[in-house]
């Protein structure tokens, strides 16, 4: 399968070409360039998915060995591929949804001045993140890691010139390099105890060394810090606090990177190490906790958001929540299932959302209105009047996030919910927080549709006559998002409906030998028990819409401003107060302490009283001895007069 | 025997003779003949990188003529795989460092002379395998880095040049009392007292005492080179004061004559010594990669934060070396270099900067990226470089220290990654507060974007930020017997 490299050779191309040609060249032909490459690394997606299929379900592991990148010792890393059913999905989303969102950028980025840059950008990003999920070794996944980290900081702080956004893009990088540190010590901890970093290796060798003392410290530990960077990149919590402020970006990178596909980077990791992970319950406990913890309270800030794209970001975390959830409960390919449905129906919503963030402005625009702000939902409302194709796409994708049944959603939640409550230790407790997640997520996304929508428009006057539909080439990949988010889950039927779970068996191979390695087999449900639990998530997403629709339409409820808020709401809004926290916890004292190194410790001890003290005491100690050095022929002569009796002295008292 | 190291050491020498023939005033012919030597001394240096072969840890290319044979004195030169890099790296920023003195008026003959016998100095420091032969060199390079801070350097170059002098002085003061002690307490058969280095190697050893003394010596001197916390204030100083170009070659090669000194002399001749100093040197490692970072974070001007991120990152280096390990010092030999192109960078990027608006302070500017695209773009590369991003070199360097480390001094390297995360902090968020925002200084709209000189200087150190990043083999498999050999002797 050496045809496999071009998969990140076209992004490659097409980056290098707009690099040094895009400047002077018309927006049509850099951006669709930079869509037409990614579309070609989608068809050579498929190609690999394919070839895979045509081989026998054990054989589906190929390695593809590109260059030697580092020998030293006995370490011996390849930049080389691993492509198993794992890969092939995480390449046909990444691609496929990379595709659509280029070609969308081409319409929302029109007339930005560094349309080009951003095209780079994004290539780069696709480059970087196909690199992520096709190395064979974890120090290539980590390039790859860092990679769509540093496309991420750079698009988020696209628009530089705000130092709010550029803020908002250092703060991703930093918070990321967090968990990058953790994914750095698990490395070196795992070469250390198995002396390979490559997969293929890697997995058979930990299962040997601790498939008999299963929970190990050792590999608790690595896997604890896997789980560290895991949170950084997938948002969750305590390193979460990134993701909302990287709405400042282009919203198709919010939809790119911030939902689709690099904050998924962690579940992958997380489900590629899936040998190491069964390998340490105490670990996966943790990671059910984080992801459940994660999937509610995130869901919960989301409620009071009143920027458009906070709603969003707050719920990617969420979600991103539930499919840490799925891989802590050993449901790997679950977790696999909701990130392949998130990516369409978030990508979807926040496709949409720029739609209408766009619509806004354009309309705002025209009045010359430079102060309202087209993201805040408090100055739209009735908006399907103006942009009904919008609308529609936008409440297919509401659907099919709240997990109402027949969308791709409900299938991949509903898997992930039934694997908890299926699971033995904290099995219901996350099940229970996933449940409460889901109530309060259709709750959410709802009062988002209807105060957006619904309702009548409270934008500036005049502006109403502005509102228009976004272009063709916008709303053309949203329909192709939207008819993903109904069907995409039909390849995962739930048990009580098929026997054959075409996703599962597909990824079965990859997550065998994790289970295999520790004995596990997945406990089954009843088809009874099944029908209930779906009944019981359903009523969940039910519930939420209903009270959405009781207090913003029925009551017709608006919401408040900021200040009339008060308790909880004002605790929610303040999301918290988790950065006030951390500012003052972890951001000022290393400042201080810093600034105390600098100048007390620094500037002060060591140059000023160490340094500089010895060269003043010697100083003091010559000028001292230039004294004596009078000129004076008398004072030599009773120097050295003194100085022969104290000789004569000494001599005699022998 | 070939003259080959010698052409090499004493090219820059004999161009600095000829620059006497030319008149003073004539600052253009003065700068394409600096340019023109270096870039020769260049040319001639790179075939080494073929023709050495990596297969073996022997020293190659040698050259030996006795010099003072009754003190047993010897010219003795050569190269292995621990030097090679270190002395390409030393002729490849020649030319860039004569590009990056467009800014120097001042006294140009004086300023390229003193330059070029720089380069001859750390030349000899790499190439001498005698160890008194080796203490001239390390002398030599003294003087003209002191008249370039001394003379070229900005306001308070005195007081830093001075400083730089005295500290450097006193540290090699001991090391040449150690190296004495060895002439004097070394007994060759056949030859009697040696200065030479792979003799004394090859037949002395010393009781655990002396090296235990002996090392200490050394390492101060070369401590205060590297710089060691807490060695480190000169640097500061030094570097602020430097012009440009001098702060380029402190940087990039200076600081390395340091980390060199310990991988070829302290620790291989003193393997006991070591043993004895280990922990010490790993803490200091340590506490210089966080300390440095730390500092790094609160400074106000830009040449001083790189000036101490260059603590942190030698503190990489150190930790790499003291582990012991393969890959840690492979990592530590690469990051050497490393260190020498992306800093290198940084000050001559700092420098166009300062050769504009004349300050440093990174309060007075904002918003740069508008009005210099391209300077922004390549700064950004560096940046990247320094902070370790992988795909660049730096990341490469870091990875295989702190893997190593790992391997043999967990907490070690387990503190000092949090440097990785220190060094994003202090780069971005200096970057984010030079270049990104709108423009808040009038006097900021009007800068130019890179010039062509500036272009030429900075170009060829981000060929080898991406070739070291991406393939790093190429690099590393040329040091691979070298190190090998270091560890055996060492790591006992």
């Amino acid at each position: 399968m050496d045809f496999a490299v071009w998969i990140v050779l076209f992004p490659l191309i097409g980056l290098l070409f707009n690099t040094f040609f895009g400047k002077k060249l018309p927006e049509k032909i850099v951006g669709w360039l930079a869509s037409l490459m990614i579309g070609a690394s989608f068809v050579v997606a498929l190609m690999i998915t394919l070839k895979l299929a045509a081989l026998d379900p054990e054989h589906r592991v190929v390695e593809v060995t590109i260059f030697r990148w580092i020998t030293s010792g006995n370490l011996t890393l390849d930049f080389a591929f691993l492509i198993d059913p794992l890969t092939s999905v995480m390449i046909l989303v990444v691609t496929g949804i990379s595709f659509l969102i280029h070609i969308y950028s081409i319409g929302y980025m029109h007339g930005d001045s560094r349309f080009h840059v951003f095209f780079v950008f994004l290539n780069l990003f696709v480059f970087f993140m196909l690199v992520l999920v096709l190395g064979n070794n974890l120090p290539i996944l980590f390039i790859g890691w860092e990679g769509v980290g540093l496309c991420s900081y750079l698009l988020i702080g696209f628009w530089w010139e705000d130092q709010k956004k550029a803020e908002a893009g250092m703060k991703a990088f930093i918070v990321n390099r967090i968990g990058d540190f953790g994914m750095l010590i698990a490395m070196f901890l795992l070469f250390y105890y198995l002396g390979t970093l490559k997969f293929t290796e890697m997995f058979p060798a930990a299962a040997h060394l601790w498939g008999h003392s299963v929970g190990a410290p050792a590999i608790t530990a690595i896997t604890l810090l896997l789980l560290l960077g895991a949170t950084g990149k997938s948002a969750q919590i305590p390193l979460f606090v990134w993701l909302p402020d990287a709405m400042a970006g282009p919203t198709p990178v919010s939809a790119l990177i911030h939902a689709a596909t690099m904050v998924t980077a962690g579940v992958y990791m997380i489900a590629r190490t899936a040998t190491l992970f069964m390998l340490a319950p105490t670990s996966m406990m943790v990671v059910a906790l984080i992801g459940g913890f994660t999937a509610l309270f995130a869901a919960t800030i989301g409620i009071k958001q009143m920027d458009i794209k906070k709603v969003l970001a707050y719920s990617t975390v969420s979600q991103l929540g539930y499919m840490v959830m799925a891989c802590g409960v050993g449901a790997f390919s679950a977790g696999i299932f909701h990130l392949m449905t998130h990516a369409f129906f978030k990508a979807l919503l926040f496709l949409a959302s720029g739609a209408v963030i766009h619509t806004m402005h354009g309309a705002l625009h025209k009045v010359h209105d430079h102060d309202t702000d087209p993201q805040d939902i408090r100055n739209m409302g009735g908006l399907r009047k103006y942009i009904p194709l919008t609308y529609w796409l936008f409440v297919i994708a509401t659907i099919s996030i709240s997990g109402l049944p027949g969308f791709a959603g409900f299938f991949s939640k509903d898997e992930i919910l039934a694997n908890a409550f299926a699971s033995e230790g904290v099995g219901y407790v996350v099940w229970g927080l996933g449940l409460v997640g889901a109530v309060i997520t259709a709750f959410y996304m709802f009062r988002l549709v209807y105060l957006t929508f619904h309702g009548n428009y409270k934008g500036p006057e005049g502006s109403a006559e502005g509102l228009k539909e976004s272009p063709p080439i916008m709303t053309a990949p949203l329909v192709v998002l939207a008819i993903l988010a109904i069907i995409g889950g039909y390849v995962g039927l739930p048990p009580v409906l098929s026997k054959f779970h075409l996703f599962q068996t597909w990824l079965k191979p990859v997550f065998e030998p994790a289970y295999s390695a520790v004995h596990y087999h997945p406990h089954h449900l009843s088809h009874g028990l099944e029908w209930l639990l779906i009944a019981v998530s359903v009523s969940a997403a039910v519930i939420g819409l209903f009270i959405a629709w009781l207090m913003y339409i029925k009551k017709g409820l608006i919401a408040k401003s900021d200040d009339e808020q008060s308790g909880i709401q004002r605790l929610l809004l303040k999301k918290y107060h988790v950065d006030e926290v951390y500012n003052a916890v972890v951001i000022q004292p290393l400042i201080d302490l810093s600034r105390y190194a600098w100048k007390i410790f620094d500037a002060g001890f060591i140059d000023n009283i160490l340094v500089n003290g010895t060269a003043r005491a010697v100083r003091v100690f010559g000028g001292g001895l230039r004294r004596m050095q009078t000129g004076i022929v008398g004072n030599y002569a009773l120097m050295i007069a003194l100085g022969v009796i104290l000789i004569l002295a000494a001599l005699m008292g022998r | 025997m070939t003259l080959w190291l010698t052409a090499i050491i004493f090219i820059p020498f004999i161009g600095a003779l000829l620059l006497l023939a030319l008149p003073a005033s004539n600052s253009k012919a003065l700068r394409i003949a600096a340019f023109a030597i270096m870039t020769v001394d260049f040319i001639v240096s790179l075939p080494l990188f073929f023709a050495f072969d990596s297969s073996t840890a022997a020293f190659q290319f040698v050259e030996k003529i006795d010099w003072v044979p009754s003190m047993g004195i010897s010219y003795h030169l050569g190269i292995d795989g621990i030097s090679l890099l270190l002395v390409l790296l030393t002729t490849f920023l020649g030319p860039i460092v004569v590009l990056g003195s467009a800014a120097v008026t001042k006294s140009l003959r004086g300023y390229f002379i003193s330059m070029l016998i720089l380069q001859t100095g750390m030349l000899g420091t790499f190439l001498a395998l005698d160890l008194f032969l080796f203490y001239v060199f390390w002398e030599v390079m003294l003087i003209p880095m002191y008249f370039l801070i001394g003379i070229w350097g900005g306001v308070e170059r005195i007081y830093a040049a001075v400083k730089f002098f005295l500290y450097t002085m006193v540290g090699s003061l001991l090391m040449l009392v150690g190296i004495l002690w060895i002439y004097f307490n070394t007994n060759i058969p056949g030859v009697g007292h040696s200065f030479d280095y792979t003799l004394i190697m090859q037949h002395s050893s010393f009781d655990v005492q002396a090296q235990i003394w002996l090392f200490a010596a050394f390492a101060l001197a070369f401590a205060i080179k590297v710089p060691m916390f807490p060695f480190h204030t000169w640097l500061p100083d030094a570097h602020v004061q430097a012009p440009t170009a001098g702060s380029v070659i402190l940087a990039g090669v200076l600081l390395k004559m340091g980390t060199y000194g310990f991988i070829r002399f302290a620790m291989p001749l003193f393997p006991d010594g070591v043993v004895y100093f280990k922990p010490l040197m790993l803490i200091l490692a340590v506490i210089g990669i966080i300390y440095g970072a730390m500092v790094s974070i609160v400074q106000t001007d830009m040449k001083k934060l790189v000036a101490y991120s260059s603590v942190s990152h030698l503190g990489f280096v150190m930790l790499g070396l003291f582990a012991l390990n393969t890959q840690a010092v492979t990592g530590a030999m690469i990051q050497m270099v490393n260190h020498g192109l992306s800093t290198g960078a940084l000050f001559l990027l700092v420098g166009v900067l300062y050769d504009r608006r004349h300050t440093r302070l990174i309060a007075d500017y904002g918003g740069v990226a508008k009005v210099m695209p391209m300077y922004a773009t390549i700064f950004m590369i560096v940046m990247l470089s320094s902070v370790g991003v992988p795909g660049l070199n730096g990341f490469v360097g870091e990875f295989l220290i702190l893997l190593g480390a790992y391997q043999t001094a967990p907490i070690f390297a387990i503190l000092g990654a949090t440097g990785v995360i220190l060094a994003a902090v202090y780069l971005l968020w200096m970057y984010r507060r030079v270049f990104f925002g709108e423009i808040t200084h009038e006097e900021n709209k009007s800068l130019k974007d890179l010039n062509l000189t500036e272009w030429a200087s900075l170009l060829p150190i981000l060929v080898f930020i991406f070739w070291i990043g991406i393939h790093p083999n190429t690099f590393l498999t040329k040091m691979t017997a070298s190190i090998e050999s270091f560890l055996t002797i060492v790591a006992r």
